[in-house]
């Protein structure tokens, strides 16, 4: 019964779905108030249908009923229950289930809590936002039902592939999801302003603290998957412009370009059709990314179904709902009144270039991930790693991060660059001291490190600039957020330079007792031994660390043997201190029967996912001070 | 001149999903091609692991027949599935040596009694070192070699009925 009633949560929201989207096409077409006023409560009973259908299938989970077939086919009755929790949203259907369920629950809390927008434009954005629901209940429904029954029932359940069983991927996914799904609420409200062209202040101001609340869980999402990447995989590395990682760094880099174009528009009332353009294209990222990962188009890491079936029907989706917004968009956009001007050297000219760049590097990561589908379809077969994307991509971020810490420091409208120069003069000696020092420290260099911890240093001065000769208690939340993620840029940028210029790699094949150096440690193989676990058997080495006289400790990396389906994983063991990470990972045995064994020292490489989370803070602390002062103001008008 | 340029992403849009149309519609060629194709095969010896039966070693191969390498375990279940097709296979005249990874003599001794035993030699690869050197990753898999002693196709997975034919091919060219 259970699962029948999930099912009819999901048709009964779907139906509300389009009767929310005729409710509010007819309402702002005919200006009819009482059409309107229907529209609120319609949102948040959908949005409540969506949440429950997502509750009742975790219950079938948690409950282990194997009579579903999804159930079935991802899940064991012996699995520890945050694995039986997580695996609701683990496989195709579920995620995408959990996708209409933010979207719904967004929606709902649009209809509850947006108070500054006028009624009309409001009303248009819960009619986007519910035809945007629409498509994917009828995806769910018709291609991808989560409640499908299997009868006769088996006795036991199929299991989670076991690299998936782990307490950071278990989360990465809904995070990820709160980030697109967010952006799906900026590309509404852009689709309902330019319905009734309402784009001005009001409609930036209202739109801020969603594409900040998406932005911060993409952020999140984005470091918490690199992070996985570089412990689990063995590899060493943390980023390797796989299509997968791509797919959430192309919405990341629009959103955070809307970021900042919308608050050209809240303060200055300018840049007024980029924003709604670029609310467009943040949303179109994320639903390309959902499709490259859908469909199997693009071979990669990431194991996911190859789908056709299901990718013609997120490509179908695709071309009705941004093709439709930027159809909207090339018919409006004309009409739309360009705004307040100003002069170049001024904040908004840094944030201009702010947009020009991350949209180049964008369009970069786009070419170079569609590049192999173009090539197919030539006959060709290629694949573009990551040295094309290294070396496109890197100078690019470099040049945005050095107007990162200049713009801050320019005033609104107009500035005078001589006066500007000046105010950089601190932040500009702090990176030429930083590149002396260097240069005699670290002689041979490779160049692009070298800039980015110059750069690194001279941004981290300038971020707090804007605090400098300020009264701190009166200084509003969202300047210190601006300073925290900028500082949190820095930051992660010193550990990227820092990792790419003094790792240090040995690859050796020790003789048990052999002591080998790398960085500050030495590293005695003391032999191979056999280890078992769960549903897995093992060789593990066993390595006695020390560093100078410390206390010596054991780090034990394995080579993992599963054996259905058979599968060999290197698991890596990682050390980590103030100033970097050992990382040992256990390889092959070589040809005279020794094992190989790797060994990295990391000088500071966790600065980058620690800068990653000051990013994310930063944003954290901006979207609550700007809800704060909203409060207040709607308070006193 | 402003207008069209309005345009311009609507225009780029169409271009992109007829780019993610063509991919979707035409699947690219998945096969993994091993880089291993027409080269000799590694050097190896491995040591028997069934009682009269003798290991297996890189000099039995290059006589001027065509033999066919299979990787497989006692604690592989597509194994299972696959033995009658090799078996089928021998009588067809195929010679088979197996190479048995990370297996027990006891384990592996139940597993040919009770599917079957198409093999002329088994080597034991205890630490799957010659599996590694083949570019296999992954139990069962084959390997045909040549009259002279180089690798002339690899099948990754078990050997299907429907696979024989193709087999049975690459046999005949290969000698």
């Amino acid at each position: 019964m259970l699962a029948e009633a999930g099912l009819a949560a999901l048709w009964l929201a779907a139906a509300l779905a389009a009767f929310q989207l005729i409710l509010a096409g007819a309402g702002v077409a005919r200006g009819s108030g009482e059409a309107m006023a229907a529209v609120r409560p319609v949102a948040i009973v959908q949005g409540l249908l969506a949440a429950l259908a997502m509750a009742i299938l975790i219950l079938l989970f948690l409950r282990s009923d194997m009579s579903v077939l999804l159930v079935a086919t991802n899940s064991h009755s012996a699995k520890p229950w945050l694995y039986k929790f997580a695996g609701a949203w683990g496989n195709h259907e579920g995620s995408m289930l959990l996708w209409v369920t933010v979207l719904g629950l967004a929606g709902a809390a649009v209809a509850m809590l947006e108070q500054r927008l006028k009624q009309p434009t409001l009303i248009a954005t819960l009619g986007a936002q519910a035809a945007i629901a629409l498509g994917f209940y009828a995806f769910l429904l018709f291609s991808s039902n989560p409640f499908a029954r299997l009868n006769p029932a088996p006795i036991e359940g199929n299991g989670l592939n076991p690299l998936l069983q782990d307490p950071g991927l278990a989360f990465h996914p809904p995070t990820l999801y709160f980030g697109y799904v967010g952006i799906s609420i900026a590309f509404s409200f852009a689709v309902g302003a330019m319905i009734t062209r309402d784009v001005g202040p009001a409609f930036a101001r209202a739109m801020r603290p969603w594409i900040l609340a998406a932005w911060i869980f993409l952020t999140l999402g984005i470091a918490a998957g690199s992070y996985w990447a570089y412990y689990e995989l063995g590899w060493g590395g943390w980023w390797f412009w796989d299509p997968v990682e791509n797919a959430s760094l192309m919405p990341w880099l629009a959103a955070t370009a809307l970021l900042h174009s919308v608050t050209v528009l809240a303060t200055r009332d300018g840049l007024r059709a980029w924003t709604v353009l670029l609310a467009v294209v943040a949303f179109s990222m994320s639903m390309v990314g959902t499709f490259l990962v859908r469909s199997g188009i693009l071979t990669s890491v990431h194991a996911f179904a190859v789908d056709p079936e299901r990718g013609t029907f997120i490509l179908a989706l695709l071309l009705i709902y941004i093709g439709g917004a930027l159809l909207l968009f090339a018919l409006r956009a004309g009409t739309i009144r360009e705004g307040a001007t100003f002069e170049l050297v001024s904040r908004e000219g840094a944030l201009v270039m702010n947009n020009l760049l991350l949209s180049v590097i964008l369009g970069v990561v786009l070419v170079g991930t569609l590049y192999p589908i173009a090539a197919a379809a030539l006959g060709v077969q290629l694949s573009v790693g990551p040295p094309f994307f290294d070396k496109t991509a890197g100078p690019i971020a470099l040049v945005l991060v050095a107007l990162m810490a200049l713009g801050p420091l320019l005033r609104w409208r107009r500035d005078d660059a001589g006066a500007a120069v000046r105010r950089a003069a601190v932040p500009i000696g702090v990176s030429a001291a930083t590149l002396a020092a260097l240069l005699m420290l670290a002689p041979g260099i490779r160049l692009l490190p070298l800039l980015g911890l110059v750069f690194a240093a001279g941004v981290a001065v300038a971020s707090v600039a804007p605090l400098w000769g300020r009264n701190l208690r009166r200084t509003p939340l969202f300047t210190y957020g601006m300073v925290v993620a900028h500082f949190g840029i820095a930051v992660a940028l010193a550990g990227m330079a820092s990792d790419s210029a003094f790792t240090k790699e040995t690859l050796v094949a020790p003789r048990p007792g052999e002591t080998h150096r790398v960085g500050p440690y030495r590293v005695t193989f003391e032999g191979v031994f056999p280890a078992v676990g769960e549903n897995w058997s093992a060789l593990e080495a066993r390595l006695r660390v020390q560093r100078g006289d410390g206390d010596a400790f054991i780090l034990r990396p394995q080579s993992r043997f599963f054996s259905s389906p058979p599968m060999v994983t290197s698991e890596s063991k990682i050390s980590t201190a103030v100033d970097g990470q050992l990382y040992t990972v256990l390889g092959q045995q070589d040809g005279s029967g020794r094992w190989q064994l790797r060994l990295w020292w990391k000088p500071f490489v966790t600065l980058i996912w620690l800068g990653g989370f000051l990013v994310a803070l930063g944003g954290a602390l901006s979207l609550i001070g700007r809800v704060r002062r909203d409060r207040r103001g709607v308070v006193r008008a | 001149m402003k207008r069209a340029l309005l345009w311009l992403p609507a225009v780029a849009f169409v271009g992109l999903i007829a780019l993610l149309a063509s991919g979707l519609f035409t699947p690219a060629d998945r096969t993994v091609r091993s880089a291993l194709i027409g080269q000799p095969l590694p050097q190896f010896a491995l040591p028997p692991i069934v009682a009269g039966m003798p290991g297996l070693a890189s000099s039995d191969f290059g006589k001027g027949e065509p033999r066919l390498i299979n990787v497989f375990a006692s604690w592989c279940a597509p194994c299972i599935t696959e033995a009658p097709v090799l078996m089928q296979l021998k009588q067809a005249g195929v010679k088979i040596d197996g190479v048995a990874v990370r297996d027990t003599a006891p384990a592996l001794e139940r597993f040919l009694e009770r599917n079957g035993n198409p093999f002329e030699r088994i080597g034991s690869d205890v630490n799957s070192r010659l599996q590694f050197a083949l570019g296999s990753s992954g139990v069962p898999e084959s390997f045909v070699i040549d009259a002279r002693g180089r690798i002339a196709l690899q099948h990754v997975g078990d050997i299907k009925a429907e696979d024989v034919p193709a087999i049975l091919a690459a046999i005949r060219d290969a000698r």
